[in-house]
């Protein structure tokens, strides 16, 4: 449904998007995450059409967006980042304006008031509403049409915890049967509702996968997590770096009668965990947490960002001395 | 067939938030007023022996200084608060082409500025009673202001497009169209034809639009007068569908 090949923007000598390709089938939510300015805003933007890319195709549904915009528009809702709008008019006029342009009725204009709850403030001015009624109002334009493809860009930002859950179930449920995609800050967003994530960072693809997937890319995934008390924390411990495959033990805590740490060890898969638990009984000591860690997508995400944000301040750094 | 539907829904949504804002009302009631009383009380218009009766020298000497101002204010907001809002970015990935966009806007603004000068319509009510006007140039007169104001405001649409501040649109707007009027005052075309030669005079003659004006508001409306709004209109447009295509590329 979204094809992305080898798109790139550069904003004169700087160039915003490097190279990005993907793809987004019906049925699949990606998850757009990176760091501010990674280029997540501009690459959505050119899938719109309101960007012009500098180079590379996107499709929509086989429309090019670059040589048949009104078309490929026409499949799209977008959400732009700081859910602009027309402040002079009110929900319901603004909506049925999206609406008329988009060559929809008022009875679809009703159903998004409905899906995005704008019933209270419908006939209120947009400059008196709240953020996160503003932010609905937005929603609700991108959803009117009912549209194949949804760009969703921080569509949660600026939200209370209760509305955040209504949009990331809507998100999910809508994805059932649409291409969407939707950039945010919060990892466990796409863990709730995205099918497929794309780190996005200095303008490339960084990473590119399920949720799952990614969070096996964690240096903690697939280590296992231990809690034992019974014996001395350094008992314990060289109790478990005796055990086979066991390369090394990262000690959380440790008391006179507790231990609690991780463990990594050359294979991944249960019989490690088969391996302590079989200490436990043989020790009579009291196992109270055995875990195999998935890995956590901030981890990934940390991992993946923070070293280029590093090279940077070097690279930075370096520069001033000379 | 869908360009005049995009076009009329452009149209309908800017037209609504003119008068939505207030600002046309401010607008028409500031021009009528202005022009009726410059009319009545700087203009010989009831002197003894005033013999104007189809308001050439009277009351259609004043629209053109006063559209100076009103059409950047009118325009000045077209495309300056779509940028400053972000608005342009939910307009410009709705099924539209940039062009339905720009032409509804301006239609729009004109529509503001038209109302204005057809609200002084009492005046010609008045020299209707009192004299015998020639209808003919009254017409022209009615005609001049109106191209004279398309132009203020193609002017207006595109600096907008180059700026988010309305403000500075204003000021930017405003000085073009005071020195496209300047060039071409006669003092400044005999001082062309003098130091310089003909054909500069000429061509400031041309260009700026005080000739233009004034021929039309005789009521000679010749086609190189039309021709040479309609080109300055079609010309700024075109300019503002650059301006704004360039800013996202």
């Amino acid at each position: 449904m979204i094809s992305v090949k080898t798109l790139s923007k550069s904003f004169g000598p700087k160039l915003a998007v490097d190279s990005v390709s993907f793809e987004v089938k019906k049925g699949e939510v990606l998850g757009f995450l990176g760091p501010n300015g990674a280029g997540k805003s501009t690459t959505m933007r050119m899938v719109t059409g309101y960007l012009p890319p500098t180079s590379g195709e996107v499709e929509i549904d086989g429309i090019s967006v670059v040589e048949n915009p009104i078309q490929a528009k026409q499949k799209i809702g977008y959400l732009p980042e700081s859910a602009p709008l027309y402040s002079d008019m009110t929900v319901s006029s603004f909506l049925s304006f999206a609406a008329e342009i988009r060559g929809k009725k008022s009875t679809d204009v009703e159903s998004a008031i409905e899906t995005c709850f704008l019933e209270p403030v419908k006939n209120q001015s947009i400059d008196t509403l709240s953020k996160g009624y503003r932010h609905r109002t937005c929603l609700a334009q991108s959803i009117l049409h009912d549209p194949e493809i949804l760009i969703l860009d921080e569509p949660t930002d600026g939200l209370d915890p209760n509305q955040k859950q209504e949009v990331r179930n809507l998100i999910k449920r809508m994805g059932e049967d649409k291409a969407i995609i939707f950039s945010t800050h919060i990892l466990e967003e796409v863990e709730a509702a995205c099918t497929r994530a794309i780190i996005i960072d200095q303008g490339s693809v960084v990473a590119d996968g399920t949720p799952e997937q990614l969070k096996g890319k964690s240096k903690a995934a697939g280590l296992l997590s231990v809690s034992i008390t019974g014996m001395a924390g350094s008992g314990i411990l060289s109790e478990i770096r005796s055990l086979r495959d066991v390369t090394d033990v990262i000690e959380l805590s440790s008391t006179d009668s507790s231990f609690k740490g991780m463990v990594h060890s050359s294979k991944k898969n249960n019989s490690l965990s088969e391996d302590v638990f079989n200490l436990c009984k043989d020790k009579g000591l009291l196992l109270q947490e055995l875990k195999i860690e998935e890995g956590r997508l901030d981890d990934v995400f940390r991992e993946i960002t923070v070293a280029d944000t590093k090279i940077d301040k070097e690279t930075k750094a370096g520069k001033e001395e000379e | 067939m869908n360009a005049l539907k995009n076009i009329s829904i452009v149209f309908k949504r800017e037209l609504k938030a003119q008068f939505n804002s207030m600002l046309a009302y401010v607008f028409i009631v500031i021009f009528v007023l202005l022009s009726m009383s410059l009319t009545f009380l700087l203009d010989d218009f009831f002197a003894p022996n005033a013999q104007d009766a189809s308001l050439e020298f009277s009351f259609f000497r004043w629209p053109m200084w006063l559209l100076m101002f009103l059409a950047p204010a009118v325009g000045m907001r077209l495309w300056a608060e779509e940028q400053r809002t972000g608005t342009i970015e939910l307009l410009l990935t709705m099924p539209i082409s940039v062009w339905h966009a720009i032409v509804g806007k301006f239609l729009a603004a004109l529509s503001v500025i038209t109302i204005a000068i057809l609200c002084t319509f009492p005046v010609v009510l008045t020299v209707a009673y009192l004299g015998d006007p020639d209808n003919g140039t009254i017409w022209g007169g009615y005609i001049a202001c109106i191209f004279y104001g398309a132009g203020a405001l193609a002017i207006t649409c595109a600096v907008s497009a180059l700026t988010r501040s309305s403000v500075a649109c204003l000021i930017i707007a405003l000085s073009i169209c005071f020195g496209q009027l300047l060039i071409a005052i006669p003092p400044v075309l005999e001082y062309a034809a003098d130091n310089w030669n003909g054909a500069v005079a000429d061509v400031l003659g041309s260009l700026g639009t005080w000739s233009h004006y004034t021929e039309m508001k005789r009521g000679v409306i010749s086609l190189a007068n039309v021709a040479f709004y309609l080109s300055m209109i079609g010309f700024c447009l075109f300019l503002t569908s650059v301006v704004i295509k360039s800013k996202r590329a």
